[in-house]
């Protein structure tokens, strides 16, 4: 029939051949107006939202002061005091702002870790790009957002300019299914990746994670995973937004996103399938989070000391996971990652706990209090903050290097 | 939703915020483009205390014949007002392995310096890579009671760099008074901070270098020929091409890599 002739003969032309597209290049795609891009090109991406701590539109601006507060250090504190100046003359929309150093609970608008503030406060929005001043930023890829992190000097230049040159990333595939024990926490899914991949394993690459083992895991839990994306050097993680993604998202945010996904044909440099069923619990020992080794392997070390917290490991689901009717034998340190979750710890009954709160449980089981929201203790800052008043010992941590 | 407002570059016209305002707030942390120009000068070969060795020995993987690799394009407003360039690195080189992380290069205890200022820059270069286990690495970076290292050139394995986003680290480098690191590989925050402050140049070599150099060799790095040469040992081993990033980092960082071109105004504010 001559009509069908003139369809398949037009289709060509009317039909763009278009290459396949990972979600990590098609942010890309969107946020530098392009319809095609592959690995390894360099482009000028517009940014949807500039993270920094301590300035273009002052709207999509969000400055958390977490890292160096809670310390008399003169630099530390005068440089919060820059920070604040420069906030107050650019009229920055969202800071995060603390004053009053000694009570961290008479600051409303104190938030704490900068990550999970984020989260908490919208600004993880799907389909988009966020750039952040820590290697941590890629905690928001959770959300389906393209995050990673910048330097100071990259990240004035987004304030001028609103836009980056931003390399393309090759897509590294991780397909995780099968039920995960109860035993297991997202953090043993992403050691046990870093160490198959090793701590460079992913530099420069996105890490994308799906199957049906991501798909059940909790918002919090999925921040985990892509926390440490950075672990192994990777530029970005993202994991697809679902339905789990907008329900946390619901009254957090009245920007409207658009969620992209990879196409059917994308590509991608290389494909990981893992069997979640299969895993056991595992830690990185000393020096390095690729140096993995099944818990069991490690029973017989002695531990000084433990430590919960962090952006990896200081949200709520975290404590709840570690909130068991046991007592410690060690000092046990525990800094909630933002005032939110502090909150939490003293209001929300732990499930099957005949209605005991966290902070309940951890005092009769012998921890100390949990301590002020911030990141002092991962990052060994000014010499009276958390991570420096003690002297080295054997130490179980939850968390990873900072900044 | 819909992407930022701004479409074209240059962005001055663009940006709803005034740009000399980014600029101070640059300089809150980590305003290295403001830092204090490096004292480095050129060294052409005749002024180098010794003759270059007369036969090379070439490394493993370098048995043909060096080419010179293509040089960097340079835009033409850039060229235009070019100075002679600094290509060109001679002095005692300090190896290091893989994985030097942010945390041996400056410990996070130092972060409160601000590069702007330019006695906390002096200081952040007498820190420099004073978190390498001293086990390891007898011989130190910086001299006690100095603030700068006679090591132009650092030499490296793999990974250099990764862990923080902390801008302090090629800071902390460059204010110490090194000019290059010639690593395998770079973490990517570590190697974008190099080029975003010009502090140093992040060149990659095409084998691995580290295992065949030792703390205290004289080396040269020549940014156009692509080529280091270890005068101590006699060998030569080739270097990736900086491309696009060298002329960043002559001009001293982004910000005075848009003046000079023309993409933000020439004059700070």
């Amino acid at each position: 029939m001559a009509s069908s002739t003139i369809i398949s003969r037009s289709m060509p032309f009317t039909t763009k051949v278009k290459v396949g597209m990972t979600m990590t290049e098609k942010i890309f795609a969107r946020a530098s107006e392009r319809t095609q891009l592959v690995p390894g090109e360099n482009v000028w991406v517009n940014v949807d939202v500039l993270m920094t701590h301590d300035v273009w539109d002052r709207e999509k601006i969000v400055i958390i002061p977490d890292h160096y507060i809670f310390t008399s250090d003169e630099r530390a504190n005068r440089n919060v005091d820059i920070l604040r100046d420069f906030c107050m003359e650019q009229n920055i929309k969202y800071f995060y702002d603390i004053k009053d150093l000694g009570n961290f609970r008479a600051n409303p608008d104190y938030k704490g870790v900068c990550h999970i503030a984020l989260a908490q406060e919208g600004h993880c929005r799907p389909g988009e790009v966020l750039l952040g001043t820590d290697s941590h930023t890629c905690n928001a890829g959770a959300f389906g957002q393209f995050a990673t992190g910048i330097g100071n000097t990259d990240a004035g230049f987004v304030m001028g300019a609103g836009k980056l040159l931003l390399k393309v990333p090759p897509t590294l595939r991780f397909v995780l299914d099968g039920e995960m024990p109860n035993f297991l926490l997202a953090k043993d899914l992403i050691l046990q990746i870093i160490g198959e991949i090793t701590v460079s394993g992913a530099t420069y690459k996105t890490m994308e994670f799906v199957g049906s083992t991501i798909e059940s895991l909790s918002m919090e839990e999925r921040m985990t995973l892509c926390n440490m994306v950075i672990e192994a050097g990777g530029k970005n993680g993202v994991v697809p937004a679902d339905q789990t993604t907008f329900k946390y998202l619901e009254g957090k945010t009245s920007t409207s996103f658009e969620p992209l996904y990879s196409d059917g044909g994308a590509r991608f440099q290389q494909e990981y399938k893992i069997d979640v069923s299969k895993l056991e619990p595992v830690v990185a020992k000393p020096h390095s989070p690729d140096n993995r080794a099944l818990a069991r392997e490690c029973k017989d070390v002695t531990i000084n000391r433990v430590y919960i917290g962090s952006c990896t490991g200081g949200k709520t689901e975290d404590f709840m996971a570690a909130a068991k009717d046991k007592k410690v034998k060690v000092p046990t340190f525990l800094v909630p990652a933002t005032q939110k979750v502090w909150m939490d710890l003293y209001g929300l009954p732990v499930p099957g706990a005949g209605g005991k709160t966290c902070s309940q449980i951890f005092e009769e089981a012998g921890c100390d209090v949990p301590a002020s929201p911030n990141c002092g203790a991962c990052l060994g800052g000014p010499k009276d903050t958390y991570a420096r008043m003690n002297e080295p010992q054997m130490l179980l941590l939850n968390l990873q290097s900072v900044e | 939703m819909a992407a930022t407002a701004l479409s074209d570059f240059p962005m001055a016209a663009a940006t709803r915020l005034d740009f000399s305002m980014a600029q101070s707030a640059a300089t809150i942390r980590g305003g290295a483009h403001l830092a204090p120009p490096k004292t480095f000068s050129p060294i052409s070969q005749r002024r180098l205390p010794f003759a270059a060795p007369k036969t090379l020995k070439f490394s493993t993987s370098s048995s043909k014949p060096l080419k010179s690799c293509p040089r960097p394009p340079i835009s033409a407003s850039a060229s235009a007002s070019a100075a002679p360039k600094t290509t060109t690195f001679h002095g005692p080189c300090y190896v290091v392995g893989d994985n030097i992380d942010t945390d041996q290069i400056i410990p996070a205890e130092h972060l409160t310096l601000v590069p702007s200022k330019p006695e906390e820059y002096r200081k952040l270069g007498s820190f420099a890579m004073i978190g390498l286990p001293s086990a390891a690495y007898p011989v130190p970076f910086v001299e006690p009671g100095t603030d700068s290292t006679v090591y132009k050139v650092i030499i490296a394995g793999h990974n250099f760099g990764c862990g923080s986003s902390r801008e302090h680290a090629p800071v902390a480098l460059g204010a110490a008074g090194t000019v290059a690191v010639v690593a395998e590989s770079y973490a990517r925050i570590f190697f974008r901070n190099s080029v975003a402050t010009g502090e140093v140049y992040p060149v990659e070599s095409e084998s691995r270098i580290c295992d065949e150099c030792t703390t205290g060799d004289i080396v040269t790095v020549d940014l156009e020929k692509c080529l280091l040469q270890n005068h101590s040992t006699g060998k030569e081993y080739r270097l990736k091409p900086i491309g696009d990033a060298g002329p960043v980092i002559e001009a001293g960082g982004i910000f005075a890599y848009a003046r000079k071109t023309g993409m933000i105004a020439s004059s700070p504010v």
